[in-house]
């Protein structure tokens, strides 16, 4: 089956750079399936799972809490501040961002509207990463 | 001349300082290897901002609403230098260069009637420029007393400066930081963070000839979350690249001082033995004129 490059970076190091069949990403306004050819865009990202599959099979899923992909017809790169697998994600961790996320937007209650809308999709982001230590 | 007891606490003291730096330069070296992988571990992100922040800026600039940190404020008055230096001495020339840079800057920035508030990262580039400039800064951080940077350090500043640029409290924002070119060399060197100096976009194999992309959620709510991001990469690799310099610069420090104190031992000890040699024929000649007289 035909493959496209799949580049996973983060600020300290290059975590995945292989060729894979498709990958399904949290694009900001959806779920995002991508295969080969896939017409050229930027999307940001919310917090959510990447899943990867190779030799039709899900070989890895990671967890970003929030980033960017750049899709073009034969790479696609993913800028993510911070991947963890799945399987290493716990529901403590989850939890206490949730708390700390939730502390935030309360604190940003009468702040600037852009501001109170940052702390709001972290919130959602560490929901999204409790949801994924759950299913995991 | 001075005494035997004297020389030889000398050339003790002098063994001891060389021991230790020896030991030093080889701690830097170490060090240095692994800050050099973590700079270049650090580079692909950096490179795949730099693409997709090209392509970003292309479709965005030149509209009246660009954000701020893009394009600036339009004036180019207050102007923060943000200048990262090492923690610690012990390193040759690196962190005077970066100050005597920055002192440069500063006064040239002065002379032409612009106003300058500074921001220093690391401990010694805010010792230097405490003594001229203490009035110019609105802030420093030490990262003495931490083991690694990491990207959430940079992330921190990157933020405090948005905040900064929010308040209206700068126009124009460089770092100053010290080019890592090789292990010897290290040149202070200045970059523009904002208006953020857009690299141009180029041919790109795998995209083909210039893609057109489209964009989820809009070009605009992209960038603004990008920009904040590729400030605190810009700053993370200044970081890094001083962090390296540093270790490089001290260990070639080091390795002077240790072949310094080896010739200097060799000094002492021929001069040891020579007035050793020479108390020894100055008592035989005594003995000998004694028994002489008798």
């Amino acid at each position: 089956m035909a493959t496209f490059q799949l580049e996973f970076v983060s600020p300290e190091k290059l975590l995945l750079s292989r060729p894979v069949e498709m990958a399904v990403i949290p694009a900001a306004e959806g779920e995002m399936g991508i295969l080969p050819g896939h017409a050229p865009m930027i999307v940001a990202l919310r917090g959510g799972v990447i899943s990867v599959r190779e030799n039709g099979q899900e070989t890895e899923k990671l967890f970003v809490a929030a980033g960017f992909a750049e899709i073009t017809p034969g790479r696609v790169t993913i800028l993510a501040e911070e991947a963890t697998p799945v399987a290493q994600l716990s529901r403590a961790d989850a939890e206490a961002r949730i708390a700390a996320c939730e502390k935030a937007l309360a604190e940003a209650q009468d702040a600037a509207p852009e501001k109170r809308e940052a702390a709001m999709a972290r919130l959602l982001s560490a929901r999204a990463m409790l949801e994924a230590a759950q299913a995991a | 001349m001075p005494s035997l007891k004297s020389l030889r606490n000398r050339i003790n003291s002098v063994k001891s300082t060389r021991k230790i730096t020896q030991a030093m330069k080889m701690v830097a070296a170490a060090k240095l290897r692994r800050a050099q992988s973590r700079a270049e571990a650090a580079r692909p992100y950096a490179e795949r901002m730099e693409r997709m922040l090209a392509s970003l800026g292309a479709a965005v600039a030149g509209q009246p609403d660009a954000p701020r940190l893009l394009v600036g404020t339009g004036s180019d008055q207050v102007h923060l230098l943000v200048v990262v230096s090492g923690d610690r001495g012990l390193a040759g020339p690196f962190n005077t260069n970066i100050g005597r840079f920055a002192r440069l800057r500063i006064r040239e920035l002065e002379a032409q009637g612009k106003t300058v508030k500074l921001l220093t990262l690391g401990r010694k580039g805010a010792a230097f420029l405490k003594r001229e400039f203490a009035s110019r800064f609105v802030g420093e951080i030490s990262y003495a007393n931490k083991k690694a940077i990491g990207f959430e350090d940079a992330a921190e500043v990157a933020a405090q400066i948005t905040a900064m640029l929010e308040r209206g409290e700068f126009d124009v924002c460089s770092l100053l930081y010290n080019r890592f070119k090789s292990v010897i060399t290290q040149t202070p060197s200045e970059q523009k963070l904002i208006p953020a100096a857009v690299p141009e976009t180029e041919e790109d194999s795998l995209a083909g000839p210039q893609a057109l992309y489209e964009y989820e959620p809009s070009e605009e709510e992209i960038l603004a979350s990008l920009l904040p991001q590729n400030l605190a990469v810009q700053i993370y690799r200044a970081l890094l690249e001083t962090t390296a310099g540093f270790f490089g610069s001290q260990m070639t420090a080091m390795d002077n001082a240790t072949r310094n104190a080896g010739e200097m031992i060799n000094k002492l000890t021929l001069n040891y033995n020579r007035t050793r040699q020479a108390n020894i024929t100055k008592e035989l000649i005594e003995i000998i004129s004694g028994a002489e007289a008798v």
